[in-house]
């Protein structure tokens, strides 16, 4: 492949432009320290796996750690636009980083390809041309549980999830598709660890079921204490607490419990085959839905950099708004607004040998988009 | 809310507190004794965390989880005492604060080094999972009946070392007079190393009783820190009772304020408002109480040093 960035550079001293004539250069900004970082360490080696694997010398990649905190992601992300003179920034797990830093590098001529958080207020109003979002809206998965809820035949859910953005739009997703009344709704401090008070609330609320976004180690402390509790109600929630990094840490209180996701390591198509072999291979152990969207993020960054030079910026907008890369979801379309329009599907936690993981029992929402695609003006 | 509610609250109330006092009395005995802010206290509670679950993961066995998180806590606040520790008592708290953040960095990274960044698995064992009634038909798990009677034990334990014992006269003599003990003859390095190591392995206890019911992960032993301070500012630096009383009044604000704050904003606002405005409110309340205690008491509630 050296030759591929010889002929290049060659090309470039000749004068000649055309599709991969320049390198392009990504910042991946994301969480590698700290509580947050088995979410990060994932989409990173997902998304580094598909570079890997395309053996393109003309993607350089440079990999920063924001810390799960909003101002050092944001110095890092001026320090990647104005010293780096990166062409493309990605890699935000957390919402209210993401909030910090698409609004300023995308006003500045930069792409955004968002491998994970999907706040509200950059899908609807604040929507942007070069922002993409490879993962899901906020809401999506909620959606998802909400409808499955309906399916479940639930009338009386208490739902609870951490007082921050993401947090709101969970609870806003669910109850848009949720038709039974609501036992209680809480808002618990982000980072929290001890559930007593709330499972307490919850055990006196007379529910029939709980739904739950708590996404990394909250999740991890409410469910085993959950379990201890001797509260007995079905649980419904999004992948975030059911995603493989964390469910061997919660052990046998998972067993059973639905969860919602866009993606899941049996879904049919030979690409996510070759996925899910292949991380297992480089990385020894199984991928979460974090890295399926950071392999697809890089993915549709290597499709849209063979059909357009970066510097292009109409261009290289257009090949990453067809979305023709092979998904590790299967079918990949963007909506207007840059958001993906995808099936969300039902999971079981399940115990295959020592490992706990996850298995496909439905399809909760078909070819859905999110809510605020027409609020979109761009 | 009934009756019933409202005595399982106090009872979470009461159980947070306690095992905040774990890591508050270690706190406060290092600072009283030492004149030391030692940030990296969180670290050891994580490091009590990671060695019960990693002695739970090979043996099966709950207990000698921690019996290794007290001797693996306590082991790592000695070394860290003899090679870092040591050369700051003399230094201001500014030099001591860097130091020790310091080593809450290398703490963290070491063990996301040896231990991988997802979460472990520590759970409660069998003989204490699950409910049991107590009387009034208050349905209660037995684990965390069991951490209040363990916290309460530590805390009589505690109370009989510094008041019976001669390592308890020497660890109060030290708190008053520290150039007056050592002229009397105490080897007060060696006192400081104990008194170090005994914080420790409190804190290292607390990680692992609480890691069976959350989640033992990097960067655990950080928000407990901040509530750890905040309970010795309350009950006064240095008093071991001040410690015990500051974490049940911490514990009880933060439980029963996360619960009645946002049915009291009910009675203003909608119910969707009302949760998002009273629980932020509720994470304040914890602060509020510690300002309400700081003026009425500058040197918080047994502080002997104004």
């Amino acid at each position: 492949m050296k030759l591929v960035t010889m002929a290049a550079a060659a090309a470039l001293a000749l004068g000649v432009t055309g599709a991969q004539a320049e390198p392009v250069k990504v910042g991946l900004i994301t969480t590698l320290s700290g509580g947050g970082a088995g979410l990060g360490i994932d989409v990173r080696d997902g998304f580094m796996l598909a570079v890997k694997q395309t053996g393109n010398d003309d993607l350089e990649v440079v990999i920063e750690d924001d810390q799960r905190k909003p101002d050092i992601a944001v110095q890092l992300a001026d320090k990647m636009v104005q010293s780096e003179k990166v062409d493309v920034l990605t890699g935000i797990i957390w919402s209210n980083l993401a909030m910090a830093v698409v609004p300023s590098v995308t006003a500045q001529g930069k792409f955004y390809l968002s491998p994970n958080a999907g706040p509200s207020a950059l899908a609807g109003k604040g929507c942007h041309p070069n922002y993409f979002n490879v993962a899901w809206q906020n809401d999506n998965l909620h959606e998802a549980a909400g409808a499955y809820a309906n399916f479940e035949g639930f009338k009386k859910s208490f739902i609870l999830a951490p007082n921050y953005p993401a947090g709101k739009d969970a609870l806003t997703g669910y109850k848009r598709f949720y038709e039974g009344d609501l036992a209680g709704e809480i808002y618990t401090k982000l980072g929290q660890t001890d559930y007593a008070a709330e499972l307490a609330q919850i055990r006196a609320s007379e529910a029939d079921s709980v739904f739950f976004f708590l996404p990394g180690g909250m999740g991890i402390s409410f469910l085993k204490q959950y379990k201890d509790s001797g509260v007995d109600l079905p649980v419904v929630g999004p992948a975030f607490s059911f995603d493989q990094g964390i469910l061997q840490a919660v052990g046998d209180a998972a067993l059973g419990v639905k969860n919602t996701s866009q993606w899941n390591k049996d879904l049919d198509n030979p690409t996510n085959k070759a996925f899910v072999e292949s991380f297992q291979a480089e990385y020894g152990r199984l991928p979460s839905l974090y890295a399926s969207q950071g392999f697809d993020t890089a993915n549709l960054l290597l499709s849209a950099m063979a059909k357009a030079d970066v510097k292009d910026a109409d261009a290289f907008r257009e090949a990453l708004q067809a979305g023709e890369f092979a998904s590790t979801r299967g079918n990949f379309k963007f909506g207007p607004n840059h958001h993906p329009i995808q099936d969300i599907y039902v999971r079981e936690v399940v115990k295959e040998g020592d490992v706990y993981t996850n298995k496909i029992i439905g399809t909760a929402l078909t070819s859905h988009a999110d809510a605020y695609w027409s609020d979109c003006n761009m | 809310m009934s009756l019933i509610l409202l005595i399982e609250q106090v009872l979470n109330g009461l159980q947070f507190g306690i095992m905040l006092f774990l890591m508050a009395a270690g706190l406060t005995l290092i600072f009283g004794v030492m004149g030391l802010i030692n940030l990296a206290h969180g670290s050891l509670y994580m490091i009590g965390a990671f060695c019960a679950a990693a002695v739970a993961g090979l043996t099966g066995s709950f207990v000698l989880a921690l019996i290794a998180a007290l001797a693996g806590a306590a082991i790592a606040g000695a070394l860290v005492e003899l090679v870092v520790i040591r050369r700051l008592y003399d230094k201001d708290h500014l030099d001591q604060v860097l130091a020790t953040f310091a080593l809450i960095l290398i703490f963290s990274e070491g063990t996301r080094w040896i231990f991988g960044s997802f979460p472990l698995f520590l759970d409660v064992p069998d003989y204490l999972s699950g409910p049991i009634t107590l009387p009034g038909g208050i349905e209660y798990p037995l684990y965390r009946l069991t951490l209040i009677i363990v916290g309460l034990l530590v805390a009589l334990g505690l109370y009989l070392l510094i008041s019976k014992t001669r390592l308890g006269v020497q660890i109060r003599a030290g708190e008053n007079d520290r150039e007056m003990i050592a002229a009397l003859g105490i080897d007060i390095a060696k006192l400081y190393t104990i008194v170090f190591a005994l914080g420790a392995a409190l804190a290292g206890l607390a990680g692992a009783l609480v890691g069976a019911i959350q989640s033992v992960q990097v960067g655990m032993g950080e928000p407990v820190l901040i509530l750890a301070f905040v309970v010795i500012v309350i009950g006064g630096i240095g008093s071991i009772k001040g410690a015990l009383i500051g974490a049940i009044l911490v514990g009880l604000t933060d439980t029963l304020g996360g619960i009645f704050l946002p049915e009291v904003m009910k009675l203003f606002f909608d119910p969707s408002t009302a949760t998002s405005i009273g629980s932020s409110v509720a994470s304040m309340a914890i602060y509020i109480l510690m300002a309400a205690i700081l003026i009425l008491r500058p040197s918080g509630l047994f502080g002997a040093r104004a």
